[in-house]
């Protein structure tokens, strides 16, 4: 059979439509990458040079205290961040979803904070928590005098500061997410579960949750990204002090792109964060194409 | 009288300037991150000098010198540069000029004479391969120890330290009077800088030079060294406990309060006694350095020409680089800034005795010296404070210190 001219003017129109985004994934995406592994190989100070040095600098980069710090940071900011934003977004899901009372109001007050500029934030975070004017001064003058809550200050402590700081800020987003998957359960379920009587918290764990699969699965992709590219909150609240205590990668890549005119061993070490990304979620991809084929098999 | 006539000569050299540009109005676009109260009324002194040669001055004031700088070499390397951009006076630049994206302004540098008048360190920085490449328009000396007189009254020291054992032993009394003995700021530029003023006045200049511009690893493994960086280490124990994350103007605060005794930072922190309404020599104190030999440290700006073959850009910068070194409007721009001029050939009668005794040490040329960023590049002095503020809030063993020190500055 002949393929009819409009059909094949439709393809044509289809194919041009993508072409912008194509080229922008092509230029932007893919270009800047290779870019920067080229640079990441060389010896660049301010501008990009093309003279080859190998891994010489990814051996620079491994041998930097500051940077070996910056990672095993960011290993225990991900594990808490990741943990605490899923369990009291889920709950707060969970208790929005008992068709409480000004749900749209509450539903606001949590995504509230995701709305607003860690910049801003930040700093009335530090205010907060700096032990001379913050939530410690405040207590003690209420008058228990023993009171310390001094983490921002403490080396082995500050970065669970930081987790506090963005867990309130990104679990609203959690919540919405998870509202609405639990909004898409259907109905039926729950009275089924009611006429063998499971306990509520039981269908929530043992039913719900499962059948959320896809929904954890976003917000677990959102939340890695997060954590990665975490830097307002550390330049807002620390600084990455006292001392280095609190240096993240991101902030490493930063300071020696521009402060430190040495952009080869930036790029090297966003190169190391790339493959970082891509070592987490490419499992995560793996599994979800063999689900998608198992149920086409079907 | 004399400052009179003085003002009367700025007044004619002002004119004659604006005479020789009167011929168009070229257009100057400024780069700079001179965005606080101070800054901005020093950087109109420069606007105001130029616009009363019949230019137009575009103002970029683009907040915190990274993000400037950043702006600056985008545009450069964009093809649209400004007219002249704000560096700090150290190798920031040196890249830039070794793509060959700058214009020299020799012409202007030879004839006033810039080697005649401009410290050493400074020109140093400046000239490149024999060819002037910026600017200098302003000396900070970024450790200065500053104390409150209320403070030392209540803590019952009588007399301005002398030395550092001098120091130490104030240091102990104001703890002892329950007065946070050293106020400081808990961010790594602030370690640095108390490393640098401990690293002049303990280790000296010989030290210095030797450590910071030869990179001499012998040094910084010797025992001098470990001397400067454990009375560094011992500075430490004297700050409070809210010190992390600190600025410093939070920390001259303190000072200016009398709940503090001693701060080390640069002379910018005159500006906040002086919106305080405090006075040099009476509510507070300022000391350079300690003894007859004790070194000015020099940190500052400049301004850089980025290329262009554009025949009024290069006039306008010119002009710029002629009227921002002249002595008067060096004198304005200084007093404004807390600075002092790039010139020692200036009528200090009008500046505070802090900036005269700085002026007066300057006259001495062998007590001058840059502070690390004239040394070192960014990327080593950057490592290098990496290390000095994790010795500062961590238990390192000193000997690991110098080791650290030793590789950071050897690439």
């Amino acid at each position: 059979m002949k393929i009819q001219p409009k059909q094949l003017l439709r393809q044509l129109i289809t194919w041009t439509a993508l072409l912008p985004m194509a080229a922008t994934v092509l230029v932007a995406y893919l270009g800047t990458v290779l870019w920067s592994l080229k640079v990441s190989m060389s010896n660049s100070r301010t501008f990009p040079s093309d003279d080859f040095v190998g891994l010489a600098q990814f051996e620079r980069l491994f041998d930097n205290e500051r940077w070996m710090l910056s990672l095993q940071n960011l290993a225990l900011y991900g594990v808490l961040f990741i943990l605490a934003c899923m369990t009291i977004g889920f709950l707060l899901a969970v208790f929005i979803d008992q068709k409480v009372m000004a749900e749209g109001a509450l539903r606001t007050i949590f995504l509230y904070p995701y709305a607003m500029s860690f910049v801003a934030t930040g700093l009335v975070w530090q205010w907060m928590l700096n032990p001379g004017n913050g939530i410690q001064q405040a207590v003690r003058l209420m008058g228990y005098e023993d009171f310390t809550f001094d983490w921002i200050i403490d080396q082995d402590k500050v970065m669970y500061t930081i987790v506090i700081a963005t867990v309130w800020q990104a679990s609203g987003l959690v919540m919405a997410l998870l509202l609405a998957g639990l909004r898409g359960i259907d109905e039926e379920i729950w009275k089924a579960a009611r006429i063998d009587g499971i306990p509520t918290w039981r269908v929530y764990l043992s039913i719900v949750l499962p059948m959320l699969g896809p929904s954890v699965a976003t917000v677990f992709v959102l939340l890695s990204t997060a954590v990665i590219k975490l830097f307002d909150a550390v330049a807002a609240m620390t600084q990455g002090g006292p001392g280095t205590a609190s240096e993240v990668p991101a902030k490493f890549i930063m300071d020696y792109l521009f402060g430190r005119a040495n952009i080869a061993l930036a790029s090297a070490a966003s190169i190391v964060m790339l493959l970082t990304v891509l070592a987490l979620l490419a499992p995560l991809l793996y599994v979800r194409s063999r689900s998608k084929r198992q149920e086409a098999d079907k | 009288m004399l400052s009179m006539k003085k003002s009367a000569f700025a007044g004619a050299l002002a004119l004659s300037l604006a005479a020789s540009a009167q011929a168009a109005a070229p257009k100057a676009e400024v780069i700079h991150w001179w965005t606080s109260g101070g800054e901005s009324a020093a950087v109109k002194v420069f606007s105001e000098a130029y616009t009363a040669t019949g230019g137009v001055w575009v103002d970029t004031a683009v907040a915190l010198g990274e993000q400037a700088r950043s702006v600056a070499i985008n545009r450069i390397v964009g093809g649209n540069p400004p007219t002249m951009a704000q560096f700090n006076t150290s190798k920031q630049f040196l890249d830039v000029v070794e793509q060959g994206m700058l214009n020299n302004v020799d012409e202007v540098a030879i004839r006033d004479g810039w080697d005649k008048f401009l410290p050493e360190t400074v020109l140093n920085v400046v000239k490149v391969k024999g060819h002037y490449y910026a600017a200098p328009v302003d000396i900070h000396m970024p450790t200065w120890i500053w104390y409150s007189k209320a403070a030392f009254k209540k803590a019952g020291i009588a007399a301005e330290p002398k030395s550092m054992d001098e120091l130490f032993a104030a240091l102990d009394k104001l703890k002892a009077a329950g007065l946070v003995a050293l106020a400081h700021g808990g961010q790594p530029w602030q370690e640095n800088t108390v490393f640098t003023a401990v690293l002049a006045n303990v280790g000296g200049t010989e030290l210095y030079l030797k450590v910071l511009r030869d990179r001499d690893s012998k040094a910084i493994l010797g025992d001098d060294f470990k001397k400067v960086l454990l009375a560094y280490k011992r500075l430490q124990g004297y700050v409070d406990k809210g010190s992390p994350g600190r600025n410093w103007n939070d920390a001259t605060a303190l000072l200016i309060t009398g709940k503090a005794g001693v701060q080390i930072m640069g002379d910018w922190a005159k500006g906040e006694f002086t919106l305080a309404h405090q006075v040099p020599g009476k509510d507070y104190g300022c000391i350079a350095g300690f003894g007859p030999k004790s070194p000015y440290i020099i940190q500052g700006d400049v301004f850089v020409f980025p290329k262009t073959t554009n025949a009024e850009q290069i006039k306008a910068q010119k002009v710029l680089a002629g009227l921002m070194l002249a002595p008067a409007t060096q004198v304005a721009f200084s007093n404004k800034k807390g600075s002092i001029p790039v010139r020692t050939d200036v009528d200090s009668s009008k500046m505070d005795i802090c900036a005269q005794q700085g002026l007066a040490i300057m006259k001495d040329k062998s007590r001058q010296l840059g502070n690390g960023e004239v040394y070192l590049n960014p990327d080593q002095n950057g490592s290098m404070s990496d290390i000095l503020t994790t010795y500062w809030n961590k238990a390192v063993p000193v000997e690991k210190v110098q080791k650290d020190i030793a590789a950071a500055l050897k690439n």
